[in-house]
C-alpha cells in the first residue's frame, strides 16, 4: 500500500477554457430592462406621466423632492403602481415556475399546466361562480372579493397534489407517470369545467370568460401584499435548486450519483411551482405562455445553466408581463384587453419561431 | 475498498444475481465480464447504490454502503453509465464542471476549474470545452461524460470509479485510451470496477476479472486464472483458443469460427 501514489497529480492554474459564463451581461441587462419597463408602464394610460414625473413623485413620497401634481400622485400610487407591481410579481412567478418545471420534466416544452395547476384552479373558480353553494356564499361573505382567489388557489394545490400522489409508485414518483396523470387530470378537470359552464347563466358565463382570459384589473396594494410572500418564497427558493436541476438534466440515475435527493427535489419543485402558479392564477386568472416562452428565450441567450435560467426567467417574466399589461390597458382604451389574450397573441408567434428555428439548427 | 459478500438481487421473482462475492481493492482495476444478461450492469448498479441488494452486503471502506448519505458518496464514488443523455444544450465545460458540484457550494473555486480542465485533457476533449454537448459525436459525448465522472473524484484519496461498458461507441484508439485512463486511476490508488465486453481488453488492462453467467459467479481472479479456454467456452458458448499475446504479458483469446450453414448456428448448441 505504501508504494502507491495516493494523490492526484498537482494541478496547473486554470487557463479559463472551462470558465465559460455565456453572455454574462444578460442578468444586468434584464435588471436595467425591468427598471425601464416599470418606469414607462406606470406612465402610460389615460393620464400620461413622464418618467421624470414618476421619479419626482417617488422622490416626494420619500421626502426628497417637492410635491408635484396631486392628481398624478394619486393615480400613480393608488392605481398604476400596485398594478405594475402585481404584473411584475405574477410575471416573475409564472416564468420561474415554468423554467423549473421544464427542468424537472427534462423537457423544454413543459409548462406548469402539465401537472394540472391551471386546470384545477379553473375548475374550482368556475365551480364557485356557477354553483353558488352555501359554503361558497359563506366564504364570499367572509372574504368578499378574495374568496374566488382563495378557492382557485385551493383548486390548484388540490390537483397538483392529486397528480403527484397518482404518480407515486412504490414510494418513488416517476416523472413520465406524473406527465400522464397530469394529462388525465387535466382532461377530467376540463370536462367538469365544461359541464359547469354548460349549466351557467349568461351572467355567470361572462364572469367565467373574463376570469379565464386573465386580467390584472383587480390590482390593489392588498392583492400585491397578499401575493408578495408567495412569489418571494418561490423566486428566492427555486434558484437554490438550480444546481440540482442542472444535474437532473443528466438523467435521474446520474443525478443520484452526484448526490441529488431526487424525491426531495421533485417535491420541492412541485410545491414551489404550485405556490407561484396557483397564487398567480387565483389573483389574475389564466395567463398563458409566459411560463413556457420566457424560460425558452432566456436559454437561447444565456445557455442552459439553471442558475442563470431561473433568475433570468424571473426577471424576463416580470418585464414581459408588465409590458404586456401596459399594452393591454392602452391599445383599446378606455376599455381593457384581457392580458391572457395578449400574451397568447404575442407568445404564439415567438414560440413557433423558436420551434422552427430549433428544427433548422439541430 | 469495496467488498461485496453473497450479494443477490431479485426483481419480480426473477433472480438477476445469486450469491456473488468479490473485493475491489484500492489500486486495482476489476473487470466484470460475462454474456448478455449475466447481471453485470445490475451488479455495478448495486455497487453504486442505485439499487439495494435483496440479500448479502456491500461494504465500502469498511462501512455498509447503505450507511452512507447520498451527498457523502458523491464525494468519492463516480459512475459512468451505459446510456447518457443530456436534456438541455449545455456546453462541454459546464457538463464537466457538474462533476464538481458535490464539492462546492454556490461558486466553483479555481481548483474546480483546474480539475475540470485536467479531466478534459485526460480524455483529449479540452479543445471542445466551448461546444454544445449535443453537437458532438456519440463517442466524443461519451468521453466528455467520462471527464465529468473523473472530475467528480479527481482529488479524493480513496476514490471508487465504476464504469458500465465504458468503451461502447468509442473507436479503437479511444477504447484503449479510456481503459488506460481507468488503469492510471487505479494506479493512483482508486478502486476501479468496469463492466467490459471485450475479453481481450479485459485481459490486457484488468488486474482482476469477475466472470458472471446467469447471475452467478463463474470465476474470479487474475486474467491468467480466469481466462481459460474451457471456461470461456462454457460461459460464452463459443469455442476459443488461447494464445500468448505477443505484445503484452497476458492471454489472447481467439474465437474458433464455427463453419456451419448460415443461420443454423442460432439453434445449435456447440
Amino acid at each position: 500500500m505504501e508504494a502507491k501514489i495516493l494523490r492526484a497529480p498537482s494541478l496547473p492554474r486554470p487557463t479559463g477554457t472551462v470558465a465559460t459564463l455565456h453572455r454574462p451581461w444578460l442578468i444586468a441587462a434584464l435588471v436595467a430592462g425591468l427598471v425601464l419597463t416599470v418606469l414607462l408602464s406606470v406612465g402610460v394610460g389615460a393620464v400620461a406621466i413622464s418618467p421624470v414625473e414618476v421619479l419626482a413623485i417617488l422622490g416626494h413620497s420619500l421626502g426628497l423632492t417637492d410635491a408635484i401634481d396631486e392628481t398624478k400622485t394619486v393615480i400613480l400610487t393608488t392605481i398604476r403602481l400596485p398594478r405594475v407591481c402585481l404584473g411584475l410579481l405574477i410575471g416573475a412567478g409564472l416564468a420561474v415556475a415554468g423554467a423549473a418545471m421544464q427542468g424537472l420534466f427534462r423537457n423544454p416544452l413543459a409548462d406548469p399546466g402539465l401537472i394540472g395547476i391551471s386546470s384545477g384552479a379553473s375548475l374550482a373558480a368556475v365551480g364557485m361562480i356557477v354553483l353558488e353553494v352555501t359554503v361558497f356564499q359563506k366564504l364570499t361573505g367572509l372574504l368578499g372579493y378574495y374568496a374566488l382567489s382563495l378557492v382557485a388557489f385551493g383548486g390548484a394545490c388540490g390537483t397538483a397534489l392529486l397528480v403527484y400522489r397518482l404518480a407515486r409508485v412504490a414510494g418513488r414518483s416517476v416523472v413520465t407517470t406524473m406527465l400522464l396523470a397530469g394529462i388525465a387530470i387535466n382532461a377530467l378537470a376540463g370536462a367538469l369545467t365544461g359541464l359547469l359552464t354548460y349549466t351557467a347563466t349568461d351572467e355567470q358565463l361572462r364572469t367565467i370568460t373574463f376570469w379565464a382570459l386573465g386580467s390584472l384589473g383587480g390590482a390593489s396594494w392588498t392583492t400585491v401584499l397578499t401575493l408578495l410572500p408567495f412569489i418571494m418564497v418561490v423566486v428566492l427558493g427555486l434558484p437554490r435548486l438550480a444546481k440540482s436541476l442542472n444535474l437532473l438534466a443528466l438523467g435521474e440515475s446520474q443525478a443520484v450519483m452526484l448526490g441529488v435527493n431526487i424525491t426531495g427535489l421533485k417535491r420541492r419543485i412541485i410545491v414551489l411551482a404550485t405556490l407561484a402558479v396557483g397564487s398567480s392564477v387565483a389573483v389574475a386568472g389564466m395567463i398563458g405562455f409566459v411560463g413556457l416562452v420566457i424560460p425558452h428565450l432566456i436559454r437561447l441567450v444565456a445557455g442552459s445553466d439553471h442558475r442563470r435560467v431561473l433568475i433570468g426567467s424571473a426577471l424576463g417574466g416580470a418585464i414581459v408581463l408588465t409590458a404586456a399589461d401596459a399594452l393591454a390597458r392602452t391599445i383599446v382604451a378606455p376599455a381593457e384587453l384581457p392580458i391572457g389574450i395578449l400574451t397568447a397573441l404575442l407568445g404564439t408567434p415567438v414560440f413557433l419561431w423558436m420551434l422552427i428555428n430549433e428544427r433548422t439548427t439541430t | 475498498m469495496l467488498q461485496a459478500s453473497h450479494v443477490s438481487y431479485t426483481i419480480a421473482s426473477r433472480t438477476l444475481l445469486n450469491d456473488v462475492s468479490f473485493h475491489a481493492r484500492a489500486g486495482e482495476l476489476l473487470a466484470i465480464v460475462g454474456p448478455n444478461g449475466a447481471g453485470k450492469s445490475t451488479l455495478l448498479k448495486l455497487c453504486a447504490r442505485e439499487m439495494a441488494p435483496a440479500s448479502g452486503s456491500i461494504d465500502v471502506l469498511g462501512k455498509p454502503l447503505r450507511g452512507y448519505a447520498g451527498e457523502q458518496l458523491a464525494l468519492f464514488r463516480g459512475m459512468l453509465h451505459q446510456q447518457n443523455t443530456l436534456t438541455f444544450p449545455f456546453r462541454v465545460g459546464e457538463l464537466v464542471l457538474m462533476g464538481r458540484y458535490p464539492h462546492y457550494g454556490a461558486y466553483p473555486a479555481a481548483a474546480d476549474y483546474a480539475i475540470a480542465e485536467a479531466a478534459l485533457d485526460t480524455v483529449g476533449m479540452r479543445p471542445f470545452s466551448n461546444r454544445i454537448v449535443s453537437t458532438l459525436s456519440g463517442g466524443e459525448q461519451q468521453r466528455v461524460q467520462l471527464a465529468r465522472v473523473l472530475a467528480q473524484i479527481w482529488d479524493v484519496p480513496d476514490g471508487l470509479l465504476l464504469l458500465d461498458e465504458p468503451t461502447t461507441g468509442l473507436d479503437l484508439l479511444h477504447q484503449h485510451q479510456l481503459l488506460d485512463v481507468a488503469r492510471q486511476m487505479a494506479r493512483r490508488g482508486y478502486a476501479v470496477v468496469a463492466v467490459l465486453h471485450d475479453l481481450n481488453m479485459a485481459a490486457q488492462y484488468a488486474d482482476q476479472i469477475l466472470m458472471l453467467r446467469n447471475g452467478r459467479r463463474e470465476a474470479y481472479g487474475t486474467p491468467r486464472t480466469v481466462l481459460t479456454a474451457p471456461l470461456v467456452e462454457r460461459v460464452f458458448g463459443l469455442p476459443v483458443q488461447l494464445l500468448d499475446n505477443p505484445c503484452h504479458h497476458c492471454p489472447l483469446i481467439v474465437p474458433i469460427p464455427i463453419f456451419q450453414p448460415a443461420f443454423s448456428h442460432y439453434s445449435s448448441n456447440t
